[in-house]
């Protein structure tokens, strides 16, 4: 196939990144007794899902000391690649508060630090351009949020994990799992990364290799890219018969503002195009956090023809929108964040469990696209993952595989089915079809219209710099309204040390069109062209790599992010 | 209370140039508080003309302590003792390494409180207020002493003055703690390595990537070499990164932070994660041919040009100057 | 046999209070605390001595005085080495400015009795780099600050630190406190069995009362350094551009320029 069609658009797959990820992200147990760990439960990730596991878990152990007393001296361990549980994660996020309460019956949301605002108002906003908008009345079903609660999904994380360790967890932070242990065909654990090497992959003097904990359940709770989970699906085929998973990216601020803001808002339409060929169909928010604080973002599908689609960029865009300003005037950026979410949803879930381990939340595909909430499912998945293997644990198995039809029988399962064809609907068609049709499919919960919409890999889709790019709206950055990325990076918190090797995995000369794609795609700036570089046809891209934010993109389109040493990246506080 | 110490640091025969500017500070301040400033010298090879110079820069008398330099138990046990036999309510250090360690084994000696980093000194109602940046330079403290204070002022924080008589030299005899003996300097002042460490040097010309290319480092080295004795080349991480400085001249967030005299920017864009480790420095100078890039945000002189072509002719300009 | 004590802070994460929220004037501290980097070194000294076995070093214990909640900040230092800790935790000691806190330092020293004190030479939040030198006073030891070499030699320790003039080379006799920088060492990472295992070393709580500290020597009342206010800075004059097409005009403003300031 050429490497150029259509219009000169290339397509990232085309260039696959340099990673055998079941060669090395799947390893055999070798370490003797004295060089590993054994732990009951090994939890990988401390976001919504893995801590509803982890807290479930550690509920019903508190009633059963014989069992507790099986899993050893750590019944349950949480291994958490971020400085804390919370740093890697971001969200909107209107919580549906159901499944929280139901795990923690006395949780008190006017006193916890995570809970911002009970929604009492909500709106969706169509903006038609740059100046106009319309806010459609009624507001449509998917984006109802009355008694739902705007959180702060990394404040959350932060005290689900403290629950979690004063119920006798270990939460063991700046720790990344980097491989899946496999004995036969049973998962066993995992390996943590090393610690300690340098720019070109070499020991340094302070390295610390990683080690084998060896676990007789494993929960996968990675969230959006989910380096073990895509492991465990590539070496068990979980994916057999299911459509490829596709992903979306969103750009997020914190603002302290000087009138309150009562609406939950949805918008769609502008700063992005409506046309299928543009296939950018999108939507940005504006939430109430508390009296002072408003959080707004904006996300985008990753499978944009056009090359200067940039998340970043277009969240700035979207604040000189007006109805937006009007908001945030006279106020100040706090806090930036991005992230990428799956947006496959139950069309390419993945099989839920192998012996040993079982999948949770969003790297299942347990993200409702409809109404764009995932947290009250990971919880909702995490706490029925705990009771499972606890039942199987006192049954002395490892096979989880009940878990799988609990899902199936739970609201969980009930959501993902009734909105399994939303987001495809979207991204079929143009923005006003596709959004009759989502809205139709939605009311009638997934029966209508017939049939299933067919999802395409993000990195399939060719990209080039088109005639009339987006970036020509984009503003220009001034430090006070209109933010730049390096500056966004920075208050993240991001420091991570400059001699780290690069864990980011991608073919590093590739056409223009497909270094340009990932150039704006980043929302870190972590993808460069020097200005050396050709226009046309092959460029060498520049990573960045300390920039980065852990997002989750590159995987979707065309590269592999891997975990970089345990304790990198943001630490997001209230995003 | 009014009478002011002041630690004199001395090398080779030469008074440290920050001690020269806090016995300025003193001799201005005690007069306001209606005292003298008084200075104390600590070594064994002091001679008359290095104690009694001390008058040129205000001080009205120099205690001169035999004893050995280098170590800070002596300059506490001598500070103490002279401070214990006159009417003083204060001790002040020009910053630096025996600054602090003297200043705050004085400060816990006598029960009194310490101020480092301090940037600015006041009189108010009779008694000194030390002003100090914190949370990165983002604020100005201001520190009031219940007693006895030390102040500790940041590098280059005191000009000296000039203008004023060779001071009285009065030898003093001190009783030297047990902590004293305990401690012996072998060396004193040994030059390592060729390249002035970065965070010491007064003028700093940092390269970024508008440079261009490695080679173009030179221009740097110039430039610097120029400037002479006190001034050193740095770089930015994305240099850094790329390959063309070694990763100890870096500035920034992951590299050192540092407060020169001058810093000169080559084609540095001025990205947050690098002006957080230079934004203390007192004077910025910036050259890039980007007239939107950040740093000529908080520049004190931005020069928008082709730094290849104004760099080697303000390198030719400056040696000039210098003769 | 050798004892020695590590003091150690918990400050908060660098990276994420270095915020530039510049407009409010006080930053807010939230956001997570750490161990201060720099005691991660004096950490790491004191295991090197410890390995290298000239000096018979029997026990490292980590010790800092801190709010409440400092248990897991403590249990870094004990992952990244130390035998046990103890922590000094007393509203009394609210307010306490540096001389108070080497007070109430030293008096835990004085408890434990160890041959040497290691420390990091300043904390992140930039309080001072005063606290080893003031609790070496109040112990009566000698101390030393900047060292970032540091050798056993019979019975005394052969210490190089960096000062003004360039790098003094001091031999030390026993008992002493050293505050080490950051160029002395590498610090190691700490395995994840020293992590899972540091919660279960023994880690000793006190009050001042426990202590036999004296409350009036510490605290707000005890300090005798006094924090008055605080404001932003005087705003930085715009700065000046320049923008010539003829290179000579240029340099000649420039060198103008930085005459004015005596900065040429």
């Amino acid at each position: 196939m050429s490497a150029a069609a259509q219009n000169g658009a290339v397509a990232p797959s085309q260039f696959p990144p340099p990673v055998d990820v079941v060669g090395e992200f799947v390893a055999a147990p070798v370490a003797d007794e004295d060089e590993r760990i054994e732990v009951g439960v090994a939890i990988v990730g401390g976001g919504p899902g893995g801590l509803a596991a982890a807290n479930r878990l550690l509920q019903l152990l508190a009633d059963d000391p014989e069992l507790t007393e099986q899993l050893g001296e750590v019944p349950v361990a949480i291994i958490e690649k971020g400085k804390v549980c919370g740093a890697h994660n971001l969200s909107g996020s209107v919580m549906k508060p159901g499944p929280l309460k139901e795990l923690f019956p006395d949780f008190d949301p006017t006193s916890n630090p995570a809970v911002y605002t009970e929604v009492e108002d909500d709106a969706a906003v169509w903006m038609r351009s740059d100046k106009g908008s319309t806010t459609l009345r009624p507001t449509p079903p998917n984006f109802a949020n009355k008694g739902n609660w705007v959180i702060s999904i990394s404040q959350l994380c932060r005290w689900m994990a403290e629950q979690a360790e004063d119920a006798g967890a270990y939460v063991l932070t700046e720790t990344a799992a980097q491989k899946l242990l496999v004995d036969g065909e049973q998962v066993v654990g995992i390996v943590t990364g090393d610690k300690g090497r340098g720019k070109e992959g070499q020991e340094l003097g302070t390295f610390e290799p990683g080690m084998e904990v060896h676990a007789r359940a494993t929960v996968l709770a990675e969230g959006n890219w989910g380096h073990l989970t895509g492991a465990a699906v590539k070496r068990f085929d979980l994916a057999a018969g299911k459509q490829p998973p596709t992903w979306e990216i969103g750009a997020k601020e914190v603002w302290k503002v000087t009138k309150p803001f009562k609406k939950v808002v949805h918008t769609f339409g502008w700063p992005t195009r409506p046309r299928k060929k543009h296939q950018e169909a999108g939507g940005g928010w504006i939430y109430p956090m508390g009296d002072d604080q408003v959080s707004i973002g904006y996300v985008v599908p990753l499978h944009t023809p056009d090359a200067t689609v940039s998340v970043h960029d277009l969240l700035q865009t979207f604040k000189s929108h007006p109805y937006v300003k009007a908001v945030l005037e006279g106020g100040e950026r706090v806090a930036w964040g991005a992230k990428a979410i799956q947006a496959g949803g139950l069309l390419s879930q993945p099989k839920l469990s192998v012996p040993g381990a079982v999948i949770v939340g969003e790297g299942g595909g347990m993200v409702d696209m409809a109404r764009l909430k995932g947290v009250h499912l990971a919880i909702a998945a995490g706490k029925i993952a705990g009771e499972r293997i606890y039942e199987q644990l006192k049954a002395g198995s490892n096979d989880f595989s009940s878990y799988e039809q609990a899902i199936a029988d739970s609201t969980v399962g009930k959501t993902l089915r009734e909105v399994q064809s939303n987001r495809g609907l979207i991204d079929s068609h143009s923005l006003p079809v596709g959004a009759a049709l989502s809205g139709l499919d939605f009311v009638t919960k997934g029966k209508l219209p017939p049939g299933k919409p067919t999802l395409h890999p993000d990195k399939e889709q060719p990209v080039a710099v088109p005639d009339k790019p987006l970036k020509d709206i984009y503003p220009q950055p001034d430090g006070k309204y209109y933010f730049d990325k390096l500056s966004s990076v920075f208050i993240t918190g991001n420091a991570t040390r400059d001699d780290a090797p690069n864990h980011i995995r991608i073919e590093k000369r590739v056409p223009r069109q497909v270094a340009e794609a990932w150039k704006w795609m980043c929302p870190a700036g972590v993808y460069e062209i020097e200005d050396d570089q050709p226009a046309e046809g092959f460029v060498d891209v520049t990573v960045n790599y300390t920039n980065c934010v852990q997002c989750g993109a590159i995987t979707a389109r065309g590269g592999r992010l891997t975990p970089p040493e345990g304790g990198d990246g943001p630490a997001y506080q209230v995003v | 209370m009014s009478n002011i110490l002041v630690y004199a640091l001395h090398f080779e025969g030469a008074i440290n140039k920050n001690s020269l500017g806090a016995i300025s500070a003193a001799a201005k301040l005690a007069g306001d508080l209606g005292g003298e400033a008084h200075v104390v010298l600590v070594g064994d090879d002091i001679s008359d003309d290095t104690a009694a110079s001390v008058g040129a820069y205000g001080a009205t008398k120099a205690y001169r302590v035999n004893a050995a330099a280098g170590t800070a138990q002596p300059v506490v046990d001598a500070l103490d003792q002279i401070a214990s036999g006159g009417d003083y309510g204060y001790a002040l250090f020009g910053g630096g390494l025996l600054g602090f360690e003297a200043g705050a084994g004085l400060a816990a000696r006598r029960g009194g409180g310490i101020a480092v980093e301090v940037t600015g000194l006041t009189v108010d109602g009779g008694k000194l207020v030390a002003e100090r940046p914190v949370l990165g330079d983002s604020q100005i403290s201001k520190i009031g002493f219940k007693g006895f204070g030390v102040v500790v002022g940041r590098l280059n924080a005191f000009e000296a003055t000039e203008g004023g008589s060779p001071a009285p030299v009065e030898d003093v005899t001190v009783e030297l703690s047990k902590a004293a003996g305990q401690i012996n300097v072998v060396t004193r002042g040994e030059q390592r390595g060729a390249d002035v460490n970065i965070e010491d040097a007064q003028v700093l010309i940092t390269g970024g990537r508008g440079l261009g290319k490695p080679e173009s480092f030179s221009l740097a080295e110039d430039l610097a070499g120029a400037f002479g004795g006190n001034a050193a080349v740095a770089a930015t991480r994305a240099a850094v990164d790329a390959g063309w400085f070694p990763y100890a001249g870096q500035i920034g967030q992951t590299g050192k932070t540092v407060a020169p005299k001058l810093y000169v920017g080559l084609g540095v864009s001025g990205a947050i994660q690098h002006k957080v480790g230079m934004q203390s420095a007192e004077a910025i100078v910036a050259i890039n041919k980007d007239a939107n890039a950040p740093i000529f945000d908080f520049a004190d002189l931005g020069v928008v040009g082709d730094l290849h072509a104004i760099t080697p002719a303000l390198t030719e300009a400056i040696k000039a100057k210098k003769g | 046999m050798t004892k020695i004590v590590v003091l150690v802070k918990e400050v908060p994460d660098a990276a994420v209070n270095k915020q530039l929220d510049a407009s409010t004037g006080r930053l807010v501290r939230s956001g997570e605390r750490t161990l201060n980097p720099f005691d991660t070194h004096a950490i790491e000294a004191a295991l090197q001595l410890k390995e290298g076995g000239e000096l018979s070093v029997d026990e490292v214990v980590a010790v800092t005085i801190a709010p409440a909640g400092a248990e897991k900040t403590l249990n870094k230092a004990v992952a990244l080495g130390a035998d046990r800790s103890i922590l000094l935790s007393d509203e009394g000691l609210a307010g306490s400015d540096v001389v108070a806190t080497a007070y109430a330092l030293a008096e835990l020293v004085k408890r434990e009795s160890p041959d040497l004190v290691l420390l990091g030479q300043q904390s992140d939040d930039g309080q001072s780099y005063a606290v080893g030198a003031a609790v070496a006073e109040y112990l009566g030891w000698p101390g030393l600050t900047q060292v970032v070499g540091l050798k056993v030699e019979g019975d005394k320790l052969r210490a190089e630190r960096q000062a003004e003039y360039g790098y003094d080379t001091v031999e030390v006799t026993l008992p002493a406190v050293l505050s080490v920088g950051d160029a002395i060492n590498e610090p190691r990472y700490p395995s994840l069995k020293a992590i899972m295992g540091a919660k279960k070393k023994p880690q000793e709580k006190l009050t001042l009362a426990d202590a036999g500290i004296d409350a009036s020597k510490v605290g707000a009342d005890g300090s005798q350094a006094v924090w008055q206010s605080a404001e932003e800075p005087p705003a930085k004059a715009a700065g000046a551009i320049i923008e010539e097409d003829d290179v000579a005009a240029a340099v000649e403003q420039i060198v103008a320029w930085l005459d004015e300031r005596k900065l040429v």
